[in-house]
């Protein structure tokens, strides 16, 4: 069974020099604004200090991870210029293929990437991985919650299991993209239960948010996504939270983990930033500062409290060791599911 | 306080002379990325939220409902004038558009779209303030099953819809179908048809393909009749604005238009197209002057551009009342919210009022700022039809290749635009419709999805599909629009023979 590791809090350091911008002259931002639209105009922008790629279409995690780094690295003082750069598809592939390729020995490009890339990169059989790349560090995380609409009969996950057990195919599972965190999630849960994984019942939405949608309208039995996409309607009282996917209960959220339930399933949604592949050790020991210091900066942990984002950061060689971890168990389950033969 | 009250009360925070700049800002920004393809209004919002970071939560949110307006009203503008959709709802715009353009009629294409909009944005902005919970409620109603049978109608009004000849307008809307296959797979996860292309993994981007066909296509249909083409584009004919004519045919399209919109836009899968495609199809068939279509009808620009800004009103309900985000735009939107700490949702209302009605204020303020924008500068587009022929087209070149390489930039993105491009071409060359193809594209995952979740859900029980009322009732609908014009047409002919019959003695 995986049991991925809870990620460590950081030190929190309150104590360091915050270096802060003169807010703009307000007369100033029609200029402001014309020269970021021009900028948009002019990809990519090499006089950045870093050029950070999200590789998914704006809105989505990993570019609103992107534009938060960038907001925090110029607010802090420690990078002057970063730009954003989107190259959506394909859970991240694209992107990555992309970067891998492009940016390769070059210090000042960063993309970000998360746990759904390793998935997609399975699913995909994408010829690009993460091996093509230096990841840097963990950055944040979130859990996954399982849920039923208010007006269900379910009232614990044990009942849930249960009607699983019985017949897998008449519950339906709403949740994000195929062979994505919600879909590993559910079929996870289905084999901690001893239940035959390739028969659950997974509906692919292209997203928690659309997922969510059916779930209200009770088109289906349950749904499964990332804690914040739910929190809302879990708080107004029209979805029922059945179950966290954390590793141990998280303050403020009532509910067991699927431990606690005696399901031995351990799932983090987790995001992250990584260099090009073929840097030197002191480039790289310079990108692991700057992005410690933005982890410890006030600016940084202000985002994760709004963004609601768990601080799950992990650097180095302790965070490869996970990553690999990380890569080994999901290719089994997805095996399992059958979506990676 | 009544809903009434805090109407007013957002009214009064919206007029505040800061947030009127905002908003000015936000609608100018969004009319220029609407005009520029490739840069829409979610790009830019995301670009801006960083900047907005020190202004309150009221200001920047004003600031992005403007450009989230202005984004919608600046792709039609392209659309019509150089045949160029800047995203997926003007399209269909450009069918009549570009028409009653190239006829000297541009100036009032151009104006039935600005008013337009601005009615729909008005009523849908008001429907958004006093209904959205109600909508809500029966939005999420809507599960595969109701969202397959509501694609079954498009299809079905839209095939008819397009073109002279039903075999033509059919064929070029599988050709779109098959094109709308290649990718990942949503459900499973697997690949198909990308033949081990990267790039293709995601499937073909709709504006990509939109921009090929209408405008690279064109382009090349142009330069291949060299100076034997006949000199169409005139660029003003009579007047640059609405006569009393366009008025009397406008202002039943726009209200249809909404009608249609904006629930389609507030439902959590619906989008904006399928509002636009239904809309056109409707106006065809109900129009005194089924003739023009095709050659610049202006009920086909007045009755999508309101469906296409009523949608957009539309996407609102859902992220304001159940925090989800529809579109990419909304998308962004909400990531403003949690900026500053704010949850959409169904407690959002309550929590927040004075947000939520300063926000819907200042959508209403948007939309009036945006007419008075828009309208004095018809004027001045209009002139880029004077550009002689040869600068024109390569001009549209130009915009619509910068356009696709800053939407997503890639080498082969590039190769496709123009591979389309030359099918587009040959399409025209051999008399096929081109939207269709386009429809094809954008309908057919949504429909195929639909489906096979809802045999999903009844484990493969095709009844299913027919037992919610929902459903059922748009499965007669689409029905009858298949069958009713066959009836018609059968009964039209036998009066013509036995008229002939008449005739012969």
């Amino acid at each position: 069974m995986p049991h991925w590791a809870n990620g460590n809090s950081p030190a929190h350091n309150h104590n360091l020099r915050v270096q802060v911008t003169p807010t703009e002259d307000t007369a100033l931002k029609p200029f402001f604004l014309a020269s970021i639209l021009a900028g948009a105009i002019a990809l990519p922008a090499y006089s950045a200090d870093y050029t950070i790629m999200a590789p998914a279409a704006p809105g989505g995690g990993w570019d609103q991870t992107a534009r938060s780094l960038q907001t925090a690295l110029q607010e802090e003082g420690i990078s002057g210029n970063v730009q954003v750069v989107n190259v959506p598809g394909a859970g991240g592939t694209i992107g990555l293929a992309q970067f891998a390729s492009q940016q390769k020995g070059n210090p000042n490009a960063l993309i970000v990437g998360g746990y759904v890339m390793v998935g997609a990169i399975l699913t995909n059989q994408a010829p690009v991985t993460l091996k093509d790349v230096t990841p840097i560090a963990r950055l944040t995380g979130e859990y996954e919650a399982i849920v039923v609409p208010a007006s269900s009969e379910i009232e614990n996950i044990d009942q849930l299991v249960e009607a699983l057990k019985k017949d897998p195919g008449s519950v339906s599972w709403a949740g994000g993209s195929a062979g994505g965190t919600d879909h590993i999630a559910v079929g996870l849960l289905a084999k901690a239960a001893g239940v035959d994984p390739t028969k659950i019942n997974y509906i692919a939405y292209s997203g928690g948010g659309e997922a969510l949608a059916a779930i209200l309208g009770s088109q289906v039995t349950a749904g499964v996504s990332s804690y914040g996409e739910f929190q809302s309607q879990i708080e107004a009282g029209t979805l029922r939270l059945l179950a966290v996917s954390s590793d141990e209960r998280i303050e403020g959220i009532d509910a067991p983990t699927l431990k606690e339930a005696g399901y031995d399933v351990v799932l983090q949604n987790w995001r992250m930033v990584a260099a090009p592949a073929g840097l030197s050790e002191e480039q790289e020991a310079a990108i692991q500062a700057d992005i410690k210091k933005l982890v410890e900066s006030e600016t940084w942990q202000e985002t994760l409290e709004t963004k609601n984002w768990a601080d799950t950061y992990l650097a180095g060689d302790e965070f490869q060791e996970q990553l690999s971890k990380d890569i080994a168990s999901t290719e089994q389950i997805l095996k399992d599911i059958g979506l990676v033969k | 306080m009544s809903t009434f009250e805090f109407l007013l009360q957002g009214l009064v925070a919206a007029m505040e002379p800061m947030n009127l700049l905002y908003a000015l800002i936000g609608v100018t920004l969004g009319t220029a990325v609407g005009v520029l393809p490739g840069i829409g209004p979610a790009l830019t919002v995301a670009l801006l939220l960083p900047v907005t970071y020190r202004l309150d939560p009221t200001g920047s949110l004003i600031m992005f409902a403007g450009i989230y307006y202005g984004g919608m009203y600046g792709g039609s503008t392209t659309s019509i004038l150089l045949n160029t959709p800047g995203e997926s709802a003007s399209i269909v715009t450009a069918l009549e558009g570009n028409k009653m353009a190239r006829a000297g009629r541009g100036g009032p294409a151009l104006a039935t779209s600005a008013i337009g909009s601005f009615v729909a944005g008005l009523i849908a902005t008001l429907l958004l303030a006093f209904l959205a919970p109600y909508v809500v409620q029966i939005a999420i109603k809507f599960g595969p099953r109701e969202y397959f049978a509501l694609m079954v109608l498009a299809f079905v009004t839209v095939s008819s819809a397009f073109g002279d000849s039903a075999l033509r307008g059919l064929t070029a809307l599988f050709v779109g179908l098959a094109f709308s296959v290649v990718g990942i797979d949503q459900l499973t996860g697997q690949t198909r048809l990308a033949f081990g292309v990267p790039d293709l993994l995601d499937g073909i981007e709709v504006t990509t393909m939109a921009v090929a066909m209408f405008a690279i296509g064109e382009t090349l249909f142009i330069a291949a009749q060299g100076m034997r083409g006949p000199e169409t584009v005139e660029a003003v004919k009579g007047s640059v604005w609405m006569n009393a004519q366009d008025w009397a045919r406008s202002w039943k399209p726009w209200l249809r238009g909404t009608v249609i919109g904006f629930p389609i836009g507030a439902m959590p899968a619906g989008g904006a197209e399928i509002g636009t495609f239904l809309s056109y199809a409707a106006e065809k068939r109900l129009t005194k002057h089924p003739e023009e279509f095709g050659n610049g009808a202006i009920e086909g620009v007045a009755g999508p551009e309101a469906a296409n800004n009523a949608s957009a009103a539309g996407t609102l309900v859902p992220l304001l009342t159940l925090g989800l985000p529809t579109t990419a735009t909304a998308a962004i939107m909400l990531a403003g919210f949690q900026q500053y700490g704010l949850q959409p949702g169904p407690l959002l209302f309550a929590t927040n009022p004075q947000l939520v009605w300063g926000l819907i204020a200042s959508l209403l303020i948007a939309n009036g700022m945006l007419l008075v924008l828009n309208l004095p500068l018809i004027g001045l587009w209009v002139k880029l039809l004077t550009i002689p022929k040869p600068w024109l087209y390569s001009g549209i070149l130009v915009f619509a290749t910068l356009g696709t390489i800053g939407a997503n930039p890639s080498v082969f993105e590039l190769g496709m635009l123009l591979t389309f491009g030359l099918l587009g071409y040959v399409m025209r060359v051999f008399g096929y419709p081109i939207a269709p193809v386009v429809v094809g594209l954008i309908l057919g995952p949504l429909a195929e999805q639909q489906l096979r979740r809802a045999l999903a859900i009844s484990q493969g029980d095709v009844t299913y599909l027919f037992t919610s009322p929902i459903a059922a009732v748009l499965f007669v609908v689409a029905a009858l629009a298949f069958i009713v014009p066959l009836i018609l047409r059968i009964r039209g002919r036998g009066e013509v023979l036995s008229q002939m019959a008449a005739n012969e003695d």
